[in-house]
This record gives C-alpha cells, structure tokens and sequence, in this order.
C-alpha cells in the first residue's frame, strides 16, 4: 500500500486544481477564440493583450456575482448538482496517466523455482517499480479503464439532479434527453474498448501504454473502434453535435436555465474537465499515450525524459481538445431521432462487427494488419449499405408538413410587422 | 487516527445517511436519489477494501445503469397518486421489525469475524485470480463461465420479451386507430410516396 501523510495529499490536491482551474479557464477563452476564427470574428481581445486575461475576469465575475436560488426549487438537490458534476469530473482524472508511466510489474511465476529465488525476484520488480517515476496520480490501479467508464457514467447525475430540482419543464426535458444519451452512447463506448482490451490484455492504463509502445499505436490496427470511441466521447460529454440536453434554440438551457453564478461555473468546470480527461484518454487508449516512435527513447537524462514524455502526452491531448472545439463550430447539431438512430443502428452495430474482427484475429493469431484492413473495409461497407439500401438522408420530417395560414400583415402576433 | 478509519468514518456516515433519507423522505424522486448516495457509498466501501473490480462494477452497473433508469422512470411517473409517499403504522412496524432483525444478525456476525490474518500492507489482489477462477484455470478446473452465460443469455430473452411485448401493445392500438389518425411512421411515409 502506498505510504499516506497529509502534506502529500494536500499538495496533490492544491497542484491537481492550480493546473485544472487555468487550463478549463484558457479552454473557454480558446472555445471563444475559435469559433471567432471559424465565423470571420475577433473573439474577445479587451482584457490583457489578445484577451488573454479573460478567463480572469470570468472566474472574477462567477464569484462576485449574486448566486440566486428561485423559490420552487428542491433546494437540496438544486445545491448538489453542480457539486456532484464538477467533483466526480475531478475525481476521474486522478486514474488518467498524464507524463511517463511504467506498468505494475507482472505475477512472479512460483512453479518450479525456489522459494528464496520467487522472493527475491519479487522484490527486484517491486522495488524496481517502486522507484519508477509515474505521472498518475493513482498509479498501478488494475481496472483503470473500468474506473474511468464507471466515474464517467456518474457524470450523468450532476444533468439529472440539475434539471429535476430546477423544478420547470425545460430543465427536465434537458436533463431526460441527456440520460437516454448518455446510456445509448454508453454501450458503443464500452464496446470500442473491448478490443483494444483484448489485445492489451489489461485495464490497466500504464500497461496499454506499454502494448502501444511494444507493438504500435491501436488506432493503426483499429481506426474503426478509435471512431467510435470519439464519437461516443463527444455524445457523453454532451458536446455539440450531441448538446440537445442545453439546446438553447429549444430548452432556453435545458439543465443550467436556473442555475446562475458560481453554480454555473462549476457546471462549466465539470464539463470542460470532463473534456480534459476524456481527451487524455483518446490519447492514452488509442494514440500510445507518452510514445512517439521511440523518439522519446533518445532523452536519457530521467528527469529530461519524463518532461518530454509529459510534453508528448499533453501535445496530442491539446490537439484532441482543439478537435472538441473545431467540431463544435463546424457540425450542426443533431435532432433527437437522428441522435438515437446513430447509437443504436449505426454504431452498436458496428461496434459488435468490429469486436467480432478482433477476436477473429486473435484467435487465428492474423496480423494486427488485417484488422486495420477489416477496420477500413467495415467503414466503407457501412457507408455503402447506408447508400444503397437506405431510406435517404435521414433529416426529413417525421410528420408530414403542413403549411399554416399565414395571418394577414397587422394582424396575429406580428411578429414580421415589428 | 489513521487515514483506512477516516476514510471508512466518512464512508460509512454517508451511506448510513443516505440510507436514512430513503426510508425517511416522502417524494418517490428524493427516495431514489438518496438510495443512489447509498449505492457510492458501498462501492466506496469496496474500494476502501481492495476489492476494486468490485467496486467499479458496482459503480457501473448499479449506479451508472439501474439507478440511472430508475431515476428516470421515477421522474417521469413522478405524478398522481404515486408522487407522494404515506407509510402507513402496520408498514412502520413490519419493517422496523424486520431492519431489526437484520441488524441483529450482521452484527452478531461480524462480533463472531474471524480474521483472515491480512494487513493493509499486503499486496492487493488483482483481477487476474477472478478471471482465472472465472475461466476454470485456478480453484480445481471449476468453471463459472456455463451459469455466467446461462444467466446472460436468460436476461436477453427478457430483454426481447419485454421489447415485444411493448411493441405488441403499440400494433393493437395501430389496428383500433392508427389507421385514421395517420400519424404511423409507415403511412406518413405511403402519403409522403417515400419508398421505405
């Protein structure tokens, strides 16, 4: 068991929120900066140079502003959501590697070697490992992968509280529409994981690095389950195209129309944390987490290696984040039909194929090629179907449309006279 | 005072708690919420012990999946008769009695607990021995890989059943007046001249 004091444990939490408050404060200036890019804008460029000082200013003006509580509201659980959101977002990241990493050493084989020698290389490993530098904050859990999915299905607790104790329709259809989200996008997320699992042979994150580094990157043997494994992210972070649970056209701001002030902020700061973590994990599941062809082998001095290991690690994280905010501001968001006919006829199909592939070729021992191969052949394969035997786009109406009688300018609402 | 007794004071406060506030609250919503506050604190509890695999599943099946939908479905029948609940005095008694009951024998059983002699800076058990034992590789070949499918494969007939049968409802509805009202996805589609 790791040795515990509080000195460490109060460093650990003070470093783990002095880098997440600032990176989910620069995510939002950076959320803004771009979809100014992407829509011909300036984006917020007043406070500090380039408006690099916003954030500031925001998290000032969540604190400082009054945090109202309407009288119809359970105020209990009203006061819980954004807690229970920003903590179990908080608490996900502590399993996530962010620098070099070593995996736990393996059971020391006991059959047929003396007893004084199973001790002895026993201890060489642990020892061995003890003294490895390892940049989790839990290191050498055994179901990591299992904890990041369990602590990710919790996030789904922080909408519904929020948008049931908000004690108005709008929040709870927000918060309805998020819990049949995120449970449809639960099972191809899982699923896109299996495989690689069964290659890797662990949940272990720090030993799906390893695999990654020994034999290559997964998302070259299997693009399919990393697709799949983005997509079904973006669905349980409720990112857009997924945001229907706070579509502002339709719901005002489905869960967060009451909530106001620091409340709103920690809404916010579980939702871009949510953001951080699952880009770590894109990372570290599919990307090879630390390695870089080796190139990361050539730094030999320990303590220049791990700050580029590090520095890998958080460059194809950063990317990642930049794709979570590119895509928001390029893909329109999805109607609620379209939203579940992905997750249960497109995606945990493919899923299942795909899943099928790989134990395919483990259990015919095939080149990892051929799943790549596979991987590429089911995509195309879906498309085409999609193509051939499909019912055509799938955006027009459900009901059939009839055109209302237009009043006569003046009268009715007037809306257009206005 | 050391961090395991900590850590379990505070575990065991929030689960005995939120236990309390299930029996106690009368909104069928604020009961099933409590009940999920009950549900982290045992997985907690797991994980306090070691038994990782356990308390993740935990975490996953119980709270992340039955909870959620139970939550959800008590939300939206949140109305009527169902809204509020009224214990009446026999219902107190038969279940005082029976808490009692229980209470009595886990704790008779744990004052007879005998130790297994482990400490907390013994090496924590991993996954691999129940996916081992699970396989039949460990524990004398016996293998629980048959009663784990016949049970999984038992839930998905449920599954289809219970599909079915929310299905087989709708079509009766369909044939009484589906047919004047014209809002089936299919004659929508017919009206439209869409082919399906």
């Amino acid at each position: 068991m790791i040795a515990f004091d509080w000195l460490t444990l109060l460093i650990v939490i003070a470093g783990v929120i002095a880098v997440v408050m600032p990176t989910v404060g620069y995510l939002t200036l950076a959320e803004r900066k771009v979809s100014a890019w992407v829509q011909d804008r300036l984006g917020p460029n007043r406070v500090g140079p380039f408006g690099l000082l916003q954030p500031l200013a925001d998290g000032g003006k969540f604190f400082l502003k009054e945090a109202p509580i309407p009288r119809h509201v359970d105020k209990i659980f009203f006061l819980l959501a954004p807690a229970v959101s920003m903590a179990i977002a908080l608490v996900a990241l502590a399993v996530v590697p962010w620098g070099g990493t070593q995996p736990p050493p393996d059971p020391v084989a006991t059959q047929g070697v003396e007893p004084a020698a199973v001790v002895q290389q026993y201890a060489d490993t642990q020892g061995g490992y003890a003294k490895s530098f390892n940049g989790v904050i839990v290191p050498g859990l055994d179901v990591g992968v299992l904890v990041v999915f369990a602590l990710g299905s919790l996030a789904v607790y922080g909408v519904i509280l929020g948008g049931w104790s908000s004690d108005n329709k709008y929040s709870l259809l927000g918060s309805l529409r998020s819990s049949a989200q995120i449970i449809s996008y639960e099972i191809p997320l899982g699923m896109s994981v299996v495989g690689v699992l069964l290659f890797s042979g662990t949940l272990n994150l720090e030993g799906i690095i390893q695999w990654q580094k020994q034999h290559g990157w997964f998302v070259l043997f299997q693009p399919l389950a990393f697709l799949l494994f983005m997509v079904s992210v973006y669905a349980e972070c409720n990112r857009l195209p997924f945001d229907l649970p706070e579509a502002e056209q339709e719901l005002v701001g489905g869960y967060l129309t009451e909530y106001g002030s620091l409340n709103f902020g920690m809404f916010m700061l579980g939702e871009y944390t949510h953001m951080i973590t699952t880009s770590l994990l894109m990372t570290v599941v599919f990307w090879g987490g630390w390695s870089l062809f080796g190139l990361e082998d050539r730094v030999t001095d320990p303590i220049w290696g791990a700050v580029v290991k590090c520095l890998i690690l958080v460059t194809k994280t950063g990317f990642f984040l930049f794709l979570y905010l590119l895509v928001r501001w390029t893909i329109p968001r999805f109607r609620f039909d379209q939203l579940m006919g992905l997750a249960w006829k497109v995606m945990i199909p493919l899923s299942l194929l795909h899943l099928l592939a790989v134990m395919l070729v483990r259990q015919y021992s095939l080149s990892n090629w051929v799943l790549t191969a596979i991987s590429v052949g089911l995509f195309l394969a879906a498309g085409v179907y999609a193509v051939a035997f499909g019912t055509g786009p799938n955006n027009a109406p459900r009901r059939r449309v009839i055109s209302s009688p237009s009043p006569p300018v003046g009268e009715g609402l007037g809306v257009r006279g206005s | 005072m050391n961090l395991t007794v900590v850590l379990f004071a505070m575990l065991a406060a929030v689960t005995a708690a939120s236990a309390v506030g299930v029996a106690a609250s009368r909104s069928v919503v604020r009961a099933a919420v409590w009940l999920l506050f009950t549900l982290i604190g045992v997985a907690g509890v797991y994980f306090l012990l070691g038994a990782e695999f356990l308390g993740a599943a935990q975490l996953i099946v119980y709270v992340g999946g039955t909870m959620v939908l139970m939550v959800f479905g008590v939300m939206i029948t949140n109305q009527g008769p169902f809204a509020v609940l009224r214990t009446k005095p026999v219902e107190w008694a038969v279940g005082g009695v029976l808490a009692g009951g229980l209470f009595v024998l886990l704790a008779t059983a744990s004052l007879n607990f005998v130790s297994s002699g482990k400490t907390p800076d013994d090496p924590l058990p991993g996954i691999s021995p129940i996916g081992l034992s699970f396989l039949g590789v460990e524990d004398g070949g016996k293998s629980y890989l048959l009663p784990f499918e016949v049970v999984s494969v038992h839930l998905l007939v449920v599954l289809v059943a219970a599909a079915y049968l929310a299905r087989a409802k709708r079509r009766v509805n369909q044939v009484a007046s589906g047919k004047e009202q014209g809002t089936n996805k299919e004659d929508t589609r017919q009206e439209q001249g869409v082919t399906p």
